[in-house]
C-alpha cells in the first residue's frame, strides 16, 4: 500500500489538479494557488544549487528581482508583448548570474554566501535609487496583464476571469520548467552537480571542472528564479524593489528548508505550506514573523530534512514494520 | 552636491569627515561583537542586530522607569548592555548551541529566525513608534572645530571608540582568556584536548559579544531614533563593515568601520543618490580581490 502511494508520480498529478482551481469559482484560491505555483518554481530553482550542488545561495532574490524587473518594463514601458518579455526574464537573470556567478564560485561556504548577498544588495540598490528605469522606491506599479483574449473562445476555460487565465498561463509555463528542472537534476549533469556537493576534491580529482559545473548551474538556477520573478511581477500587478532585497532571499531559503532539500518537490511543498499559513495567519494577527520564526526554530530542530524529509523517514519506518 | 571644479571648503570636508568617523565608532561597537562571534564560534550571527535594537529598547525603558534619577542614561546603558549579554547567554546555552555541529546554513538560519521572532517581540512591547532619549546632561553643549560644530556626545562616542579598541586587544593579547579565545579562533579541537573548557569559552564569548551589541543599542539612543526595523538595517551595515575588514579579525573590524563610514559620508559628495551602492560594490569588490578582508586571514 505504502509502496504503491509512494510511487505515484505525485508532482505531475499536483501540477494537473492545479489547472482546476480557478473551477472552485473563488478568486482568493485562485491568488493563493498563483503566489503558491511561481514561488515554488522559485523556491525549486534555488534547491537545485543549495539542495544539489551544496551552494548556499544568499542572494537568490537577486535573479528573481532581475526577472520581474525585466518583463515588468518590457511590458510596460515598451509594451513588449508577454511571448517575447516572459522569456527575457530568464535571459536577464540568466545573463547577471553568469556575471555574479563568475566571481562568486570562485568563494567557498560562508564567503560564497556573504558575495551572493552582497551581489543581491547591490542589484536591490540599483532597483531603489534607479528612478527613471525602475520607478526607485516607489516601484513599478501596474504591469499590464498578458493579452489573453484567445483564452475566452476556449472550452470550458473561456469564461473564467482574466486573472483566471494568467493563472492557467502560469501554470502550464511553471510546469514547463518543473520538468526542465527534473530533467536536468537526473541527467549526468545533475549527478555531477551531486557529486560535488558530496566531495569537491574528489570531484575535481577524476577530472571535473568543479567551478564550470558551479557555474553553470548557477546560472540555470538564475534562469528560472528569473522566469518566476517575471510572473510574480505580472501576477503581484507590480514591480518593487523588496523582490532583490535580502529578506527576500532568506524567505525562499525558509521555504526549501521546510519543504526538504533532499527531494525535488520538497521546496515547492515547501512553499504551499508556508504561503498558505502565511494567509491563514495573518487574517488573526499581525506577528506573522513571530510565527515565522517559530516554525523554522521548531524545523531547525526537530526536522531537520523539512517536511518531505520526515515523511519519508516515517515511511521508511512504516515499511519497517510492515516488512 | 559640490557643484564641479571649484574645490568644496575645507572645514565642509572636515565636518562630513567627522560625522563619517562618528557613525563609524558606532558601528565598530556593533561590528567588534559580530566580528569576534564569527571569529571563534563560526556562526554568521544575524540576531546581531536585533540584540542591538533590543539594546537601545531596554535603554528607553530604563530611562522612562527611572525618570528623576541623577545619571540615568548610564545606568540605562549599563543596564541594556548587560541585560543583552544575559539574553545572549541564554541564547547560547539553550538553542544555538545544539547546532554548532550541523551545517552552517541551519545556523544562519536559526539566527535569522531570532531576527523575526525579537522584531516582532519588540513591537509588541513597544509598539511601532518612534521613540527617542535625550542626551545626557553632562553632554549636551558641543564644541567648536575648525569651524564645525561637533557636540560633546559625539565627541564622547569618538573617543570611547578606540578606548573600547584598546581595551578589547588587551584582553584579546594580554591575559589568559584572550590567548584562549584566539586559541579557539585558530583550532578549537586542539584547545578541547588541551584540557581548557572550550563549550564555556563560547558562551563568554558569545556573551561579550551581546554584550556590545545592547552597548551600541543604548549608546545610539541620543543620536537616533529608536524604530522598528532598526535591527535589519544595522546587520547589513555591520556585515559590511566585518567583510571589509576580515571577518574574524579585531583590527580589520576597526579598519572597516572606518571605511565605510568615510566612503558613505563621502559617497553622498561624489554621487548623491548612489552612496548605498558604493558600499556594497565596496564589499563585493574586497570579496573578489580579498575574500578574507582587509587585515583578515584566509580561512582553512
Amino acid at each position: 500500500m505504502i509502496e504503491r502511494l509512494a510511487r505515484v508520480p505525485w508532482g505531475p498529478l499536483v501540477m494537473v489538479a492545479a489547472f482546476f482551481v480557478p473551477a472552485l469559482g473563488s478568486r482568493f484560491y485562485t491568488f493563493v494557488a498563483t503566489d503558491v505555483v511561481i514561488m515554488g518554481l522559485f523556491a525549486v530553482s534555488l534547491n537545485l544549487l543549495i539542495g544539489y550542488t551544496g551552494l548556499v545561495s544568499f542572494g537568490h532574490a537577486a535573479y528573481f528581482g532581475i526577472g520581474a524587473y525585466t518583463t515588468g518594463i518590457l511590458m510596460k514601458k515598451l509594451g513588449v508583448p508577454f511571448v517575447l518579455a516572459f522569456p527575457a526574464a530568464g535571459l536577464g537573470a540568466g545573463l547577471a548570474a553568469l556575471v555574479f556567478g563568475f566571481f562568486c564560485v570562485r568563494l567557498t561556504k560562508i564567503y560564497f554566501a556573504m558575495l551572493t548577498l552582497a551581489f543581491a544588495q547591490i542589484v536591490w540598490a540599483i532597483c531603489f535609487k534607479w528612478n527613471d528605469v525602475t520607478g526607485g522606491e516607489q516601484g513599478m506599479p501596474e504591469i499590464p496583464y498578458p493579452a489573453l483574449d484567445w483564452m475566452q473562445r476556449l472550452p470550458f476555460f473561456g469564461d473564467f476571469r482574466a486573472s483566471d487565465h494568467f493563472y492557467l498561463v502560469t501554470v502550464v509555463l511553471v510546469a514547463l520548467c518543473f520538468w526542465t528542472l527534473r530533467r536536468i537534476v537526473g541527467s549526468p549533469f545533475g549527478r555531477l552537480l551531486t557529486t560535488i556537493r558530496e566531495n569537491p576534491e574528489r570531484a575535481e580529482f577524476i577530472g571535473v571542472s568543479v567551478r564550470r559545473y558551479e557555474l553553470i548551474a548557477f546560472v540555470i538556477a538564475g534562469i528560472f528564479a528569473g522566469l518566476a520573478g517575471g510572473l510574480f511581477g505580472i501576477f503581484n500587478r507590480g514591480v518593487f524593489p523588496d523582490f532583490a532585497y535580502w529578506t527576500k532571499s532568506s524567505e525562499v531559503l525558509i521555504m526549501t528548508l521546510l519543504g526538504g532539500m533532499g527531494s525535488f518537490w520538497g521546496p515547492a511543498v515547501g512553499a504551499l505550506v508556508l504561503l498558505v499559513l502565511n494567509q491563514q495567519i495573518t487574517s488573526y494577527t499581525e506577528y506573522w514573523p513571530f510565527v515565522l520564526g517559530t516554525v523554522l526554530i521548531v524545523i531547525l530542530f526537530a526536522f531537520p530534512g523539512g517536511i518531505v524529509g520526515a515523511l519519508a523517514a516515517g515511511v521508511t519506518r512504516l515499511r519497517m514494520r510492515h516488512a | 552636491m559640490v557643484s564641479s571644479g571649484a574645490l568644496p571648503d575645507p572645514s565642509f570636508l572636515f565636518a562630513q569627515a567627522l560625522s563619517g568617523l562618528t557613525a563609524a565608532m558606532f558601528l565598530f561597537l556593533i561590528a567588534a561583537g559580530l566580528s569576534l562571534i564569527f571569529g571563534v564560534l563560526r556562526v554568521l550571527n544575524f540576531s546581531h542586530g536585533s540584540f542591538y535594537m533590543l539594546g537601545a529598547y531596554l535603554a528607553y525603558q530604563v530611562v522612562q522607569w527611572a525618570a528623576t534619577t541623577p545619571g540615568r542614561f548610564w545606568w540605562a546603558t549599563i543596564g541594556a548592555a548587560l541585560g543583552i549579554a544575559a539574553l545572549g547567554g541564554v541564547v547560547e546555552r539553550l538553542l544555538l548551541r545544539h547546532l554548532y555541529a550541523k551545517e552552517e546554513l541551519y545556523q544562519l538560519l536559526f539566527t535569522y529566525a531570532l531576527v523575526l521572532i525579537l522584531g516582532d517581540v519588540a513591537k509588541k512591547l513597544w509598539g511601532t513608534g518612534q521613540l527617542s532619549v535625550s542626551r545626557p546632561p553632562g553632554l549636551t553643549g558641543a564644541v567648536e572645530l575648525f569651524g564645525t560644530r561637533l557636540p560633546y556626545y559625539n565627541l564622547f562616542i569618538l573617543l570611547l571608540g578606540p578606548a573600547i579598541a584598546l581595551a578589547f586587544w588587551i584582553v584579546l593579547h594580554r591575559t589568559r582568556t584572550g590567548r584562549f579565545i584566539r586559541a579557539a579562533a585558530l583550532d578549537r579541537e586542539m584547545l578541547g584536548a588541551l584540557g581548557v573548557n572550550v563549550t564555556g569559552l563560547y558562551t563568554g564569548v558569545f556573551v561579550i559579544g551581546s554584550f556590545l551589541a545592547g552597548l551600541g543599542g543604548a549608546l545610539v539612543t541620543p543620536v537616533k531614533t529608536i524604530v522598528p526595523g532598526m535591527d535589519v538595517e544595522i546587520i547589513v551595515e555591520a556585515f559590511i563593515v566585518v567583510v571589509i575588514g576580515g571577518l574574524g579579525s579585531f583590527w580589520g573590524t576597526f579598519l572597516g568601520s572606518i571605511v565605510y563610514g568615510q566612503v558613505l559620508s563621502f559617497g553622498i559628495l561624489i554621487f548623491p543618490r548612489f552612496s548605498i551602492f558604493s558600499v556594497f560594490a565596496l564589499m563585493a569588490v574586497v570579496l573578489i580581490v580579498r575574500p578574507w578582508g582587509l587585515l583578515g586571514r584566509p580561512l582553512r
